[in-house]
Order: C-alpha cells, then sequence, then structure tokens
C-alpha cells in the first residue's frame, strides 16, 4: 500500500518534471527541472532497495553531470533567446507522431512481456538478503565485471582529457 | 490496489523514454537536446533496476552503474562540443548549426 | 508507529532548534575569538559580554527590506539559499551524537537514521549544496556575484574530490559506511582513526576548509576581492540563510571529522583500561566537546592565516591533495590487503 503511493507519486513527478525539462522557456529553468527529476529518479531507486545506485545517482548525475550542464548553460550566455529562429521547415507533428510510435511500442512490449506472470512477478520478497546492496554491487563489480569496470575507467579518463582539450581556447 | 509490478516500473521507464525522444526530436536548443538525452538514459537505468529488483540479482544495477559513468563522460564531451562550437559560432541553435564549414 | 513517526519527528525538532542556535552562538564565537586574538574584545553591548549579540543580528536580519535586483531572476534569486541550506541541515541525520539514551523507558537513539550507506549519503547531499553558490551569483544579474560564484563552485567541485578520495580510504579501514558502524570500529579497534590515518585527516580538514569557503580559501566571498562574493546582492532573510548554511557546513565538517576520525562518542584512548573512569562522563558531551575543538581550530585558522589566490588555491587542491589523497586510497588498500585483511 505504501509503496504504490510511492511509486504513483514519484512517477506523477518524473514524468511531470521530466514534461517541464522539455517544455520550459529558459533553459536554467529547464536544469533545474532536470535536477529535481534525478532527485526523484533516486528516491524511486530506493523504493526499488536499490541503495547504492540511488546514493550514485545522486552523486554523479545530479551533482556532477549537471552541474556541468549548469556552468554551459552560464557560459552559452546568449543576448536573444536560442529558438527566436524558428525554422518554418520544422517538422513538429511528424516529430511527435513519431514519439507517440516509440511509446507505443515500448509499452506494448512491456504489457506483452509480463502479463501472463502478473501472479507471480513483482518485487519478489528477498529473503536472501544477507548482504548489504553495497556489498553486493561491490562484489559484483570487482569479480565478475573487473573489465568492464577497468575499461569504464580508462573511457572516463580518456573522456577527461578530451574535455579539457576541448575547452582550451587554442591547442 | 494491485501490487507495484515491473510492468508499471517499464511503463513508466517508457514514458519517461518518449519525453526524452520528444524533447530531441522538438527542441532546437542544443543543450536542452543533451538533456533530453539524459532523461532517455534515466529511462533505461529504471527499467535495469527494476528488472534487477525481479530477478533479485545485482547485475541489473552494475549494468546501471555502468550506463551512468558512460553517461558522465558523453557529458562531459558533448558539453566541450558545444563550448567549442559556440566559441567559434556564437549559437546553439540546432537549426543554425547545418554546415560542416563555413 | 512510535518507533518510526513519533521519535523520529522529537529528534528532528531537537535538532533543528540545537543546529540553528548553534550556528548563531557560532557566529557570536568567531566574533570573540578573531576579537581575543586581535586583543580586542568584540561584541559586549547587547546582553552580558554580547550573549545576546546573535539575537539582535537575526531580528536586524529579519526586518531588513526585501531587495530584489533588477531583472533579477525572481524564483532563482530566491531559491538559491535555500538549495545552499537544506543540504547543510539534512547531513545531520546521519551523524550520531551518542549510542542510545533512555528516556521514559524507552530508548532513543542518538542518531535521526542510521544508514548503511550513510557516508556516501553524507557526500552526495554535500555535492548539491553546489547548486545554490551558482544560482545565487547568477540569478543577480550582477557581474561580480557570477564571477565569484563560478569562482566559488569550482573551487567548492575541486575540494569535494580531495575529501572525497580521503573518506574512501577511511572507508576500507573501517570496513563500512555506516557511520555508526565506523565508530564502533574504532571502539572495537582500541584507537581512534585519526592515529592510523594522520595524512587522510589533514587532507580532510584542509579540504573542508575550502568546502566551506572558509580561510584561507576564502577567496570567492571575501570583501576586499570580489565585492563580497556571490552574495553580494542578498541581504535581509536571503543573506541570513547563506550565512547560516555557511556555518552549518562548517559545523557539519567538524561533526563528520569528529565521528570518522576522532572517534565520535568514544571517550580517548577507548582500549585503555585505566581511563575507564572517564566513563560517567556520557558519550554525548565527549562529541560536542570534539566537534567544538574542530569548530575552534577552524576559527583559529580564520584569524591566523593569510588569503590564498585563486590559482593558488586551485594548484593546491589539484597538485597537492589530490594526488596525496589517491596515494592515501592506494596505501591504505594495499596495507588492508597485505598486512589486515
Amino acid at each position: 500500500m505504501g509503496e504504490a503511493i510511492a511509486f504513483y507519486s514519484l512517477a506523477a513527478l518524473i514524468l511531470g518534471l521530466g514534461l517541464a525539462v522539455i517544455t520550459a522557456r529558459s533553459t536554467v529553468y529547464s536544469v533545474l527541472f532536470l535536477v529535481a527529476n534525478f532527485l526523484c529518479v533516486a528516491m524511486l531507486y530506493v523504493l526499488l532497495r536499490a541503495e547504492f545506485l540511488a546514493v550514485i545517482q545522486v552523486l554523479v548525475y545530479a551533482g556532477g553531470i549537471v552541474v556541468l550542464y549548469l556552468f554551459v548553460v552560464m557560459l552559452v550566455n546568449l543576448k536573444r533567446g536560442p529558438e527566436d529562429h524558428a525554422d518554418p521547415r520544422r517538422r513538429d507533428r511528424l516529430g511527435l507522431a513519431m514519439a507517440g510510435l516509440v511509446f507505443g511500442q515500448l509499452l506494448a512490449v512491456a504489457i506483452y512481456a509480463f502479463w501472463p506472470s502478473q501472479a507471480t512477478g513483482g518485487a519478489s520478497a528477498t529473503a536472501a538478503r544477507g548482504i548489504g546492496n553495497v556489498e553486493q554491487v561491490g562484489h559484483a563489480l570487482y569479480v565478475e565485471y573487473l573489465v568492464p569496470f577497468e575499461v569504464a575507467s580508462v573511457l572516463l579518463l580518456v573522456a577527461m582529457i578530451g574535455a579539457i582539450l576541448l575547452a582550451k581556447r587554442e591547442l | 490496489m494491485t501490487p507495484i509490478t515491473p510492468t508499471h516500473y517499464m511503463a513508466l521507464a517508457a514514458a519517461l523514454f518518449t519525453i526524452g525522444v520528444i524533447g530531441v526530436l522538438w527542441r532546437r536548443n542544443l543543450i536542452v537536446i543533451f538533456m533530453s538525452l539524459e532523461l532517455m538514459l534515466n529511462a533505461v537505468n529504471i527499467n535495469l533496476v527494476a528488472f534487477s529488483r525481479q530477478h533479485d540479482h545485482v547485475t541489473g544495477q552494475v549494468f546501471a552503474l555502468f550506463v551512468i559513468a558512460v553517461a558522465a563522460a558523453e557529458a562531459a564531451i558533448g558539453l566541450g562540443i558545444i563550448l567549442a562550437f559556440y566559441r567559434n559560432k556564437e549559437t546553439v541553435n540546432v537549426d543554425e548549426i547545418r554546415l560542416m564549414r563555413w | 508507529m512510535i518507533d518510526y513517526v513519533v521519535i523520529p519527528l522529537v529528534q528532528i525538532a531537537i535538532l533543528l532548534v540545537g543546529v540553528l542556535t548553534a550556528v548563531a552562538y557560532l557566529v557570536l564565537l568567531e566574533r570573540k575569538v578573531q576579537a581575543w586574538v586581535q586583543v580586542r574584545l568584540g561584541p559586549m553591548r547587547v546582553g552580558p559580554h554580547g550573549l545576546l549579540q546573535p539575537v539582535a543580528d537575526i531580528v536586524k536580519l529579519l526586518v531588513k527590506e526585501d531587495i530584489t535586483p533588477a531583472r533579477a531572476d525572481k524564483w532563482i534569486y530566491t531559491l538559491a539559499p535555500i538549495i545552499v541550506l537544506v543540504p547543510a541541515l539534512i547531513v545531520f541525520a546521519v551523524i550520531p551524537f551518542g549510542q542510545s539514551v533512555t528516556l521514559f523507558g524507552v530508548s532513543i537513539p542518538l542518531y535521526i537514521a542510521d544508514l548503511n550507506i550513510g557516508l556516501l549519503y553524507i557526500v552526495a547531499v554535500a555535492s548539491l549544496g553546489v547548486y545554490g553558490t551558482i544560482l545565487g551569483g547568477w540569478s543577480s544579474n550582477s557581474k561580480y556575484p557570477l564571477l565569484a560564484s563560478l569562482r566559488a563552485s569550482a573551487q567548492l567541485i575541486s575540494y569535494e574530490v580531495a575529501v572525497t578520495m580521503t573518506l574512501v580510504s577511511m572507508i576500507l579501514v573501517a570496513g563500512s559506511l555506516s557511520m555508526v558502524e565506523i565508530v564502533e570500529a574504532q571502539q572495537a579497534q582500541g584507537w581512534w582513526f585519526v592515529f592510523l590515518q594522520p595524512v587522510a585527516f589533514f587532507i580532510y580538514f584542509v579540504g573542508g576548509l575550502a568546502e566551506t569557503n572558509r580561510a584561507p580559501f576564502d577567496l570567492p566571498e571575501a570583501e576586499q576581492e570580489l565585492v563580497g562574493g556571490f552574495h553580494t546582492e542578498y541581504s535581509g532573510i536571503r543573506f541570513a540563510l547563506f550565512f547560516l548554511a555557511e556555518y552549518a557546513n562548517m559545523i557539519v565538517i567538524s561533526a563528520i571529522a569528529t565521528t570518522i576520525f576522532w572517534g565520535g562518542w568514544l571517550r580517548p584512548f577507548p582500549s585503555v583500561e585505566f581511563l575507564a573512569f572517564l566513563d560517567w562522563v556520557p558519550g554525548w558531551a565527549w562529541f560536542i566537546a570534539k566537534t567544538m575543538v574542530f569548530l575552534y581550530v577552524f576559527l583559529w585558522v580564520r584569524a591566523t592565516l593569510p588569503r590564498y589566490r585563486y590559482d593558488q588555491l586551485m594548484r593546491i587542491g589539484w597538485k597537492v591533495l589530490i594526488p596525496l589523497a589517491i596515494a592515501n586510497v592506494i596505501v591504505t588498500a594495499a596495507w588492508k590487503v597485505l598486512v589486515a585483511g
């Protein structure tokens, strides 16, 4: 019962804030709505018993990536609004129709995949919860997925060097 | 009231993904397009974590962790490109960033 | 019902009142300590020895005229101080002031929540405080605050990396992310962790000075530099919120240093039987005493050291503290694998 309330309210918040991100009139407002969206998604992760991922979401996504977006938005301080030049050849309606098709497709897959097994589906009671969530993720990360872990760290190093190079005024 | 099944989470993720797709296709501001991309990645993450919860296996969360790491790298590079471009052309409107050379 | 709702609510109420009072009197303490260092007396007029000065300050700030700069973004201008204050207060939820206290037969734990990811929660919430700094400067629609806010936020995110690395090495030593378990690990081991990891504590403290924009790293908000930094255009209650947030952050850094490095609520030398007579002092008294020592060091450093220039500040953060912190993690991990197991 409590889980249902939490889920529906969080879902409403996530979708509402997502719509606000793409429709806000000022880019800074979009960024702030994005932060709120990420915080709500982090709460959803806590609801799904993935506490480590929830905190990482706040730390990396909301506290790091979106700060980067905010910096760029402030450095790109335009004198005129970015969308004053409305290109008349934009195909708004076609884009919306395509997005609606994507949504319908995803929803169909979801319902088809899960409809017959709704009796047994759902949040299965996890009896074997002896070790905490962090230990589980840590174990999986360092034992089974060690190579992807190292590759991800090299990727981040390369991205850091690339970002510094791109942002320099002269090479 | 029906219990919250993974189908609910998938529906939420599908809706969030669609919102991201609308943002990418509709908005002309390059930074908002990037932010819609982040929305899409978040939708994927919600799916992964919901599956991890359903199968009681931590692999889904590890996958989502890697998605976050790659999203961080991609955001850094993407915003670096936007900044470099803005320094040259003074715009972030996608309709105006159309020429390979000017 | 009582366990989950009533007790936490009472704890939160006590904590908020306590923290806000402590912050108000910390402001007075700072003025007094700085005055004594400079061989003068500080505020003496309001109340005996100036002890009612915080009340006067708060009344003044609350009744000031509400000015918003022209063409400033009204919503964000009001939101920025709130965004800085809320993370500073939320962090107190995981800080353990002691083990537990028995009142009216009910055992009340002296922490609001013992999260199994407590330390990570602190780092995550602290990283949200950057937004208020950036938005405060940007929404003022004025050049000096904008520059100062960009500088301040760059400083914050740089030193965040070093502080997080030292906390990682402490997680390695303690073997847990939960704050209560870290203190219990120090109790089981018999030594406060600062004796095992002095370098980590040094880096953490210097990083904490930089995180709270305190001297010698207070360039972004020093009056002699940038006209007052990112809160130049703020006055009245909004400025009061920025001020509160800065001092609350100071208390948070001191409380975390106490918990992780200096034994939390443990008495000095918890393993030495000889000193067991000190046990009549309750745990929370030890905690508050140690936190006050660190707060005093904060004020002492401000009165003593000259300010760093911005490029020196960034150089220290990136070229000195971060490599040192990473080396500390490597050495700690190697020690843990080879020696302790």
